[in-house]
This record gives C-alpha cells, structure tokens and sequence, in this order.
C-alpha cells in the first residue's frame, strides 16, 4: 500500500490514533501495538512533559510519531497559545488543531478554527485541524495553508459513526490534501467506510479505548482501514435494483 | 521537630507515613520487629490526608481488570476487623461506614455506559443490582428526578482516612514504633555486593542500619536514591483534586451511601462534611488546585444531587496518587534482600492499606503473602513487557 504522506512526513500505517480514555497505561501501550499505528495524538495541555512514565513516554517507546493536540481550547488565542506550549515542550511544529465551540456536542467552533489555523500556519506550524464536515470550511481550512483536513464523522465519543457520507464525499474529493476523517467512529465498519469514501486515514480514540478489549477493538480497527483502503483503490461494482448472475448462462452445456 | 532516631539501627525501616506506611509498620511492630517509620513532612501528608476513603472494588470494577478486583474484594473483606482491631489498640475511631454505594447517570447516555458496567458486574458475579430512577430516588431522595437509573452495590462504604492516620499513629505509638516526621530519606544503601539492604541515610544526616526496608514512599516511591533502576518500581504522580463541603447545622445530610457517577463521587461524613472527589490528571508532581478541576467537580455533583448549591464551600485540595502502568499495587519482597515494596496504589490506598499491612509482616517474616496479593509482586513489570509480548502475538501479517 502507498504510504499516508502528510507535509514532509510519510506514515505506512493510515491509523492514527488518540490517546484518551484507556484505563492503564499498559492498556494504552498493548492497543497502540496491536493497532500498527505510527502517529499518536497527545493532550498537551495534560501532560506533564517531564514526568517520568507518562502517556509520552508510552507513546514514544510504542515508536509512535508524537503529534500535540490542542484538546480542551475554546478559542482561537488559547488554541494558539497550547500549540506554541507544545511546540517549546516537545520540539514539533506539528499540531493537531481543536478550537470547541460548545461543551456538550464537542463541535468545532467554525470561526475561531479557521483564525487559530491562519495564525499557525503564518507561525511556521504544520496544522492538521479537526473539523466540521462542512465541505466550505474543509476548503477554506486548506486554502490557509493546513497540512490535512481531519473532518468529524460524529461527535467526539459519541460512537455514531459516519452522519453525513455526502458531505464526507464532497471534501474527499475537493481536497488537495489528506482528509482524515476524525471523532465519531464506534466499531470497525465505521472505519472501512471512511476509507472507502477516500479518506486518506482514520483518527481514533474512544472506539479502541473504551472497548471492552481495546487490544482486539485495535487490531480491527488496523485491518478495518487496510480493508477500506484496499476496497477503494480495487473499486466497487455499481449498485443495481436487479440481479445479475455471477455465473453467466451463455454456453452452459444442455445436458437433459 | 525534627530530631533523629533514638537507635543506631532497626529491624524494619518504613519510608512513608501514609495510611499504607503506618499500618505496615505497625503489624511489623506487632509481629516483634524493631520498627521506625521514616515520614518527609507528617504522617498522612501526602495521599492519605487528601483520599475520600471510599471502600468501592465493586463500583470500581472494569473491563480487563479482574485480578485487581479480586485483590479489591480481599482489601474490603479485611476492614472490619482491622478497623475494630485498631480502634480498640488506639482508642481512637476510623469512621468505617458500610453506607452502601449508588452509581446513577445523570443522563440517557450515562445509564447505557452505566448498564454495560452493570452487564459486567453481574457476569463476574458480584453483589450489584440495577435500579430504575424512582427506585435510586428512594434510596438517596436528594438525587436529581432526571437521574434515568443506577447500579447499587450495597456491601460498599467508606472510611476517614484522616482519623484512620491519626488511629495508625496511636497504635503504632502504643506498641513501641518509633515514628519520625519531618525527615526525608537521602539514600537506601545496600552492602558492597548490591544484593541486600543495609542502612537508611537521613535527610539530617544521620544513618540508621536497617535489616529491611518498606518503601511506602507513595508517589514518589520511584524517586528513592540508591537502588538499581531495575529494583525501583515504575511509580507515576497521577493528580487528583478533591472538595470539602459541608452541611449547615440542622439540614439533613446530602447523601445516606456513597453515590457515584461516571464523573465524581461523592461522600457524607456522620458529622457533615461531604467530600466530593475526583479528578484524574497527569500532571507530575504539580499539586495545584486549578479553576476547572474545581468547577467540573461541582458540576458533576450538582448535576445528580442539586442540594449541593446549598453546602458550604470549605476548601479544594489536590493529592497525588501512586499510579502503575497497570493500576495495580506493587507489594512484596524484590531481587534484593530485605528490600520489599507497599506502593502503587492509585485510587485504593486506604481500601488496600489493611491487606497490603498484612502481606508486608508475612513477607517480612519470610512467609508468604495471601494468594489474592500474588500477583502484584514488585518483580512483574521485570518480566516480559505485555506490549512487546502482544505485539509479538499479533504481528503476523
């Protein structure tokens, strides 16, 4: 499979994945493992980056890319402000990007995102922002500069999979760069569809996380991309309202 | 207050006077050890004085974590002996409760998390039921009317840990330890061949020789100098800040049980005071109380039990717990001699202190710990780390 490029990095793994919500650190390490991914997404704004022990450390033994969210900002300033914190404590200038507009649903708020990416994107940053799936604001996001788009399937944690394919089809194929369809995915189906639809990866957390057995829910979600991927590049059939038989009728011998 | 050791050397050194460090020296000390707990600042200064003292394996169980929660089950089993043991040595009470403990949502999407715990609860055969709302709002009237349902665990309840460091203190007093406060431990020295414990260097400078040494440390017991980086077990500070409010004189009290969310707990003292509790942070050893933490808190308490608007607000604490890579305890002898471990306790200090106590005077003595304690020995984060093994296993294609 080609690999995932996203500005000047290459990834062989499409999975990215978050790591909130595991139970024990040993809970996180073994899923990461089982899942391949080669990028993790870590709330900066959380983490201690010196202790010793620490989800970064896991992150980083797992040989997991870093890649510091801005989880928990409400506005473009503090958004800002996390990112220039993590670039400072980890020495990247990667940021996965989140500026919440509301408390309850975890939406993105549009405005402000778009504010936060310019401001980074002028700062030398690379910016993957996590997204509505509002194909204008996908476009507008790239248009300032943002490495990849990561457009919602649902609310974060919400286990809803994919709410509006459409609009996921409509940025896929107006982008210039990687969409990673982020937040939202509750099993494994939900992650091939993503794939089918052309994203070019998958971001997620809670599915694996909060499974009952987030090692196996990891290594479905691995296969579940790889499936997806493979489907998309293979080409589906047309769908059609009547049958047609996969064994052709045309010089079957006769044999009453 | 600092003065030193009345002895130039001991059987049994304890670094760490919390709830674990003193109730492991004083059945060390019941068991004829020559015993000295060693305490940087003062007895339950750290964890300890800042725990709710919920005793909850039940309501506590998750996926994936079952030897932990039979060692939980064992820890609960062990309180009311202990509590009745020690209140009749110290004199003094450790607010043991069996109030019972109350799970609710505060919504439709927490009551489907909440029966998938339930589900699991009920598969592993613990002693948990599901209510619907109006049965919950007949056990704790004080819960919201949009509580959708609960899971009650009635066996569950709670100490004061506070009290309980005071009685550890008294006991241990009584039956001829020596406790130190105000001294830090500089060094664990071992002997010239690194394979047995031999002195404890003081922070005032003294040196007391020592036969075996119980790192109680807590949150800092991976910061211990002198040992080998393999002999010191993977011990992180996980943050949590906790509230204290309390009831006006003359109001009912705001709970009966322990009542719990997917977000908070909440505890009621007999004379009062309600502690709610707590966030889970990985922040270092920063102990600051933040704006949020204690707004989530408050939020997630009043979201149930709306009478908390009524409560005084005494004060915001934070603490840090003794967090392992798998949230279980380390506990038992290690590779070096006279070198055994009570830490890693995460969120179950105070429910564990009495069964962890027990299987340090065993070890101790050279016999063996309970069979519920196996597991957790300092030895198994040596032996092959579970994610290479699983990456191993899954790494086929």
């Amino acid at each position: 499979m080609n690999p995932l490029v996203i500005a000047d990095r290459w990834f062989d793994s499409r999975l990215v994945i978050g790591t909130g919500g595991f139970r024990s650190l040993e809970a996180m390490a073994t899923a990461i493992a089982a899942s391949g991914a080669e990028m993790a997404t870590v709330a900066l704004r959380r983490v201690d980056p010196d202790a010793r022990g620490s989800v970064l450390d896991v992150v980083r033994d797992a040989g997991c890319f870093v890649l510091p969210n801005t989880a928990g900002c409400f506005t473009a300033r503090d958004a800002v402000t996390t990112a220039r914190l993590a670039r400072e404590a980890l020495g990247t200038d990667w940021v996965k990007l989140e500026v919440i507009g509301d408390d309850r649903t975890l939406l993105p708020d549009p405005a402000d995102l778009l504010e936060a990416a310019e401001t980074l994107v002028a700062d030398g940053f690379t910016v993957l922002p996590y997204t509505s799936d509002d194909p204008v604001l996908a476009a507008r996001l790239e248009d300032a500069g943002c490495a990849a788009v990561m457009p919602l399937g649902s609310p974060i944690g919400s286990g809803m999979g994919i709410g509006n394919p459409y609009n996921l089809r409509l940025i896929v194929e107006r982008a210039g760069v990687p969409v990673i369809l982020d937040a939202g995915i509750g099993t494994a189906s939900d992650a091939t569809v993503a794939m089918e639809l052309g994203c070019a990866g998958v971001l997620l957390a809670s599915a694996i996380s909060r499974a009952q057995d987030p090692a196996g829910m990891a290594q479905a979600m691995r296969l579940a991309v790889e499936a997806g991927r493979l489907a998309h590049a293979a080409g589906r059939i047309p769908r059609r309202l009547y049958a047609e038989a996969s064994t052709p009728l045309a010089g079957v011998p006769e044999l009453s | 207050m600092s003065h030193g050791p009345r002895h130039p050397s001991y059987d049994v050194a304890v670094v760490g006077g919390g709830v674990v460090g003193l109730a492991c020296a004083w059945r060390a000390r019941q068991r004829g050890f020559a015993t000295v707990v060693v305490e940087r600042e003062r007895a339950g200064a750290g964890a300890s004085g800042v725990a709710a003292g919920m005793l909850a394996p039940v309501t506590e169980a998750d996926f994936g974590e079952q030897a932990l929660l039979g060692l939980n089950l064992a820890g609960l089993e062990r309180w009311p002996a202990f509590a009745a043991e020690l209140s009749e040595l110290s004199g003094l009470a450790t607010g043991l409760r069996h109030s019972g403990a109350l799970v609710v949502g505060a919504d439709r999407d927490d009551a489907e998390e909440l029966r998938r715990l339930a589900d699991l609860q009920s598969a592993l055969g613990l002693d948990a039921r599901w209510l619907s709302g109006r049965e919950c709002r007949r056990l704790e009237p004080g819960l919201s009317p949009r509580v959708p349902g609960g899971i009650e665990a009635s066996r569950e309840g709670h100490v004061d840990p506070a009290a309980t460091v005071e009685a550890l203190r008294a006991a241990f007093l009584a039956a001829g330890g020596e406790l130190l406060e105000g001294v830090g431990v500089e060094e664990i020295e071992l002997d010239a061949a690194g394979s047995r414990v031999a002195a404890l260097a003081l922070g005032n400078g003294q040196r007391v020789d020592v036969e075996q040494v119980v790192g109680a440390a807590g949150a800092w017991s991976g910061s211990l100098e002198g040992l080998p980086s393999g002999a010191v077990p993977p011990v992180r500070p996980v943050n949590g800040q906790i509230l204290s409010l309390r009831a006006a004189d003359g109001r009912a009290p705001l709970t009966k049980r322990l009542v719990r969310t997917p977000r908070c707990y909440v505890v009621t003292r007999d004379d009062g005071r309600v502690v709610v509790g707590a966030t889970t942070e990985e922040r270092g050893f920063d102990v600051g109380v933040t704006a949020e933490g204690v707004f989530r808190l408050l939020e997630a308490a009043r979201e149930v039990l709306p009478d908390v608007d009524e409560l005084d607000f005494v004060a915001a604490r934070a603490g840090l717990r003794p967090g392992t890579p798998d949230n279980a305890p380390v506990v038992g002898r290690t590779e070096i001699d006279g070198l055994l471990w009570a830490t890693g306790h995460g969120r179950n200090g105070v429910l564990l202190a009495p069964i962890t106590a027990e299987a340090i005077a065993a070890c101790l003595s050279g016999e063996d710990a309970a069979e519920a304690v196996l597991p957790f020995a300092p030895d198994r984060f040596a032996r092959a780390r579970p994610s290479v093994a699983t990456a191993a296993a899954l790494g086929e294609r």
